[in-house]
């Protein structure tokens, strides 16, 4: 296993916000994390990295990593692309995608890897010299995965990559997820409110609800559920 | 015609010690998203290591080298040891902490070297400076020296791999961890340049206004004043301020009746409240662009 995590909690300030989550996660794999607003689906990829004060086992190639700083955690290939979409507002598309590599000293594998990125996103390639706060929400969601792929990443955290994109958008963005898991083996945590789009994409879920793991199944049983589809998934 | 010539010359002769020292404010700033009440105290004991060293009988850009060195690493150090443990603390915990650096190097500086006023010497000479009895060599020297570090900043933050990762680290701390930035050592490295071009703007501003524990207090205040001025965002628009200020103060000294020497530095001080009014983030300052 790649990512194993077992009796996860997670704690801003005083409030609890995860109670012994557990899930693991293998080599190329894609699982989704799915449940209501406030579940705490963003706090499990906030807790993997490091950026909420967390107890339990986080293991990533066998490694306890649990309690590293997070830019350690980075420096493993654990790219996160936040909830916002965490974009250097006021530097260019091209100068985004030059800090996503910034752990990384190969100038000419850096050079093709950002042509790399432009070609899965030809819209960031005619946008390259402007401010990265001047594009549109879809473009940033785009420049986020671009800079998370800069790192040459082993395993992607998602956070809600179809926030606020209408739908076509979405759509174009999962086909290239899909394809960077295909292509690079790219391994995928992926939370998201469209439950649909995440069973989809994903081949094994996770149902949150009120920081505990209620349900832990491959991604069609879930789909097919009817009761749980109705009652957690809204569709 | 002649006057104004004169007066803006002058001006922009003390107008370059205030953006030297803009300079060094704004570098803080960009990292820590504070003002640096002790950046001047911190610049004078710089002064007072270079002068040491003199004393010693290092020659004069040897004990310059050596002093600029030095106040890079204490800056680091500041940060990491003061500045480091309380940078989750609210906003008047730094302010203490920053009162605290002030006067800790004030009264080290009076204990160590004495308040006597010392003369300090001046690499450029102090003759006028092509036949322009307002402007000495010395003046014209540091402008140069201003001017050089701007574009020097101006290459490291826009040229390379590190300038990059400060700025970044600087705008969004969250983001750059993400992407393996280490944001402690930014903010600490920031610090240290912030320390080394107040060394620079020390040793350069003692030949005017001589060396002593005390010599920072105004100069810093129309610092602050040129760095609001031109825009804390901007390390030009900084320079731009501080330059602005020393002409501002010469012209409304000598063409607003009744103002004369003692109202100068007022008149200075209302023109920039009204600019601000108008501008908040200073002339140059970025007014950031974001489509929602």
């Amino acid at each position: 296993m790649m990512l194993e995590v077992a009796g996860l909690e997670a704690f801003y300030g005083e409030q609890q916000a995860l109670f012994g989550v557990g899930f693991e996660l293998d080599e190329g794999g894609v699982r989704t994390l799915l449940g209501a607003n406030g579940a705490g689906k963003t706090t499990v990829l906030r807790a993997l990295c490091g950026m909420v004060r967390t107890a339990g086992e986080v293991r990533f190639d066998g490694k306890a990593i649990a309690g590293w700083a997070t830019e350690d955690i980075v420096r493993l290939g654990i790219a996160h692309v936040p909830e916002g979409r965490g974009t250097f507002l006021r530097v260019t598309v091209e100068e985004n995608l030059q800090l996503g590599a910034m752990t990384r000293r190969d100038r000419a594998g850096i050079a093709a890897d950002i042509d790399r990125v432009y070609e899965h996103f030809p819209r960031l390639r005619e946008r390259r010299d402007q401010q990265a706060g001047t594009l549109s929400g879809g473009e940033q969601q785009m420049l986020a995965v671009g800079r998370a792929l800069m790192l040459r990443p082993r395993l992607m955290l998602l956070d809600e990559p179809s926030f606020g994109l209408a739908p076509l958008v979405v759509a174009e963005l999962f086909e290239i997820l899909r394809q960077i898991n295909r292509e690079m083996g790219v391994a995928m945590l992926v939370v998201e409110q469209n439950a649909a789009l995440a069973l989809d994409l994903a081949d094994h879920a996770y149902l949150l609800e009120t920081g505990r793991i209620v349900m832990d199944a491959p991604a069609a049983v879930v789909g097919a559920d009817e009761s749980v589809r109705r009652a957690y998934l809204g569709y | 015609m002649e006057l104004l010539l004169q007066q803006v010359m002058a001006g922009l002769a003390t107008g370059g010690i205030y953006a030297l020292m803009a300079l060094a404010v704004v570098m803080i700033y960009q990292a820590i998203d504070h003002l640096n009440f002790a950046q001047g105290e911190m610049a004078m004991f710089s002064t007072f290591i270079a002068w040491q060293l003199m004393q010693w009988g290092q020659p004069y850009w040897a004990a310059f080298a050596i002093a600029v060195v030095l106040s890079f690493v204490g800056g680091v150090v500041i940060e990491r040891v003061l500045f480091r443990p309380i940078h989750n603390a609210p906003i008047l915990s730094s302010i203490v902490a920053f009162i605290a650096l002030f006067s800790i190097l004030n009264s080290g500086a009076g204990y160590l070297f004495d308040y006597t006023i010392k003369e300090f010497p001046t690499p450029f000479g102090s003759k006028p400076f092509l036949g322009i009895t307002l402007i000495s060599t010395h003046q014209a020297g540091m402008i140069g020296v201003t001017l050089g570090m701007l574009a020097l900043l101006y290459l490291f933050f826009r040229g390379t791999r590190l300038g990059l990762a400060m700025r970044a680290a600087a705008a969004n701390p969250e983001s750059a961890r993400l992407v393996g930035i280490r944001v402690g050592w930014m903010t600490a490295l920031g610090w240290g340049m912030a320390a080394a071009i107040g060394a620079v703007a020390g040793v350069l501003i003692a030949p005017v206004v001589f060396l002593e524990p005390n010599m920072m207090l105004g100069v810093l205040l129309y610092g602050f004043a040129g760095a609001v001025l031109g825009g804390l965002t901007s390390p030009g628009g900084a320079v731009f301020g501080g330059f602005a200020m020393g002409v501002i103060e010469n012209l409304a000294g000598t063409f607003i009746p009744y103002v004369g020497r003692e109202l100068k530095l007022t008149i200075a001080l209302v023109l920039i409240v009204a600019v601000l009014m108008v501008r908040p983030s200073g002339i140059f300052g970025r007014r950031l662009v974001v489509r929602v």
